[in-house]
């Protein structure tokens, strides 16, 4: 809740991912210089890395600023459950990357002249599903690799293998929900994304206290 | 720690029993009908990937018993693991392409258990390069278990997901392996290999953990002599 408030203050985080996942989908447009018909073909790609790439910038904020002041000892030290803290950062990094997400999304729709309407239902479910599962995986890898000299390197080292998966499989439905496959496929997709999702998600949960304790 | 075993026989008969699987795989096994003689590092290469595979079990072994119960051994017991199998991983990544390109025409291709194969490798590096680069003392061994827990989860969802993913994108059929009706001197010199390197990933994971002992003894006794 806290670090929803402070966060809102200065925007600082929020808007360099939201800036960063422009220019992921920008950088990309042009160094594959492709015509639509290959964009939308590789959209969902571009849009799950763009997530990915904001995301890590952003969870690197969350601990790092603790560290700075001294606040994680404080929040170690206070009364409150582990799973607590772990829900609390979990919650802003949500919030966080998805704002960026979904001003990704629209920069997208403008761009190549897709709508997302038609698709909104199938297609936020699964970015909402596999943006639980990164962003649980990358609050407790943020704070592990506060912990480290270079946590800016050792932050994707440990997030990028670990949630390869959920991003394979989010892209992959995303990409069925947005070419219009049948229910019965992409609601199939959802389900594996979901189930890694959760997996990962109630794995961080567990594991989170040993990240804390002195 | 005194074990009953002493090192130095532990070596000699891993180095034996090498000897043992290199005469059986370049004199005892028949050469392969379409492969010819590349097929031989088979032998190697199924033996490296399984014991690699079987390391991050280990790695997660040791993780979780260092969680649960604080030993110390046990974390240097998932170090050594993650140290010994990152080097066999690395071992199948480079039999792997010597391989293939004389069988399949190419040294890579993003097929499931290469994949896999690759990830796994990502998640040993991931682990050791977060033992290596983390600040706060008497902080690395729970951070590393968490990691190597993780990491261990991962490669249960690889094993799932890779099925899903393959189903939903069928692939040609690259090459024939050689799973399939293996003539019986190949299962022998496959096992007897398997055996080796496993005896070989023992006495290494053994030799890292008993230095890793000593050097908590130093640094032990050198802070006792500080103060």
């Amino acid at each position: 809740m806290k670090d929803l408030r402070v966060e809102w203050r200065s925007r600082e985080a929020l808007s360099a991912m939201c800036v960063f996942g422009i220019l992921v989908v920008f950088l990309f447009n042009f160094s594959f210089n492709t015509g639509r018909e290959e964009s939308l073909r590789m959209l969902p790609g571009l849009l799950w890395i763009a997530f990915a790439f904001a995301g890590v910038l952003g969870f690197n904020r969350s601990f790092a600023a603790e560290r700075e002041n001294g606040c994680i000892e404080a929040l170690t030290l206070a009364p409150v459950d582990a799973g607590a803290i772990f829900a609390g950062k979990l919650l802003a990094n949500l919030v966080f990357l998805g704002i960026a997400e979904a001003v990704v999304v629209f920069a997208c729709a403008l761009w190549y002249n897709f709508s997302f309407i038609p698709v909104l239902v199938p297609f936020c479910a699964i970015v909402l599903l596999g943006t639980l599962g990164y962003a649980a995986l990358g609050t407790i890898f943020g704070a592990v690799a506060a912990n480290t000299r270079m946590r800016e390197v050792m932050l994707p080292v440990l997030q990028f293998p670990v949630a390869f998966w959920i991003l394979v499989l989010a892209s992959d439905a995303s990409a069925d929900a947005l070419r219009g496959a049948p229910a019965v496929t992409i609601r199939g997709g959802i389900e594996r994304v979901g189930g890694v999702s959760l997996v990962f998600t109630v794995a961080s949960f567990l594991l989170f206290e040993y990240v804390l304790e002195e | 720690m005194k074990s009953k075993f002493p090192m130095s026989l532990h070596l000699a008969i891993s180095l034996a029993w090498m000897v043992i699987a290199l005469y059986l795989i370049f004199l005892y096994a028949p050469e392969e009908m379409t492969m010819g003689e590349v097929q031989r590092i088979f032998y190697i290469h199924f033996s490296l990937a399984m014991t690699a595979l079987f390391a991050y079990f280990f790695v997660f072994l040791g993780s979780i018993g260092y969680l649960w119960k604080r030993a110390r051994g046990a974390d240097d017991f998932a170090y050594a693991c993650a140290e010994v199998g990152f080097v066999y991983c690395c071992g199948v990544l480079v039999t792997g392409p010597l391989w293939a390109k004389p069988v399949w025409g190419i040294w890579w291709t993003w097929d499931a258990r290469l994949t896999s194969t690759f990830i796994l490798w990502l998640l040993y590096i991931a682990y050791l390069m977060l033992r290596a680069y983390v600040s706060s003392p008497g902080r690395v061994e729970s951070l590393a278990a968490v990691v190597g827990t993780l990491g261990f989860i991962t490669s249960i969802v690889d094993y799932m997901a890779i099925r899903w993913w393959r189903t939903q994108h069928p692939q040609p059929v690259i090459g024939g392996g050689t799973d399939s009706g293996l003539e019986p001197s190949m299962w022998v010199t496959t096992f007897v290999t398997w055996g080796a390197l496993l005896c070989l990933f023992f006495y290494l994971v053994r030799l890292r953990t008993a230095i890793a002992r000593t050097r908590r003894a130093v640094s032990i006794a050198r802070q006792q002599m500080a103060a």
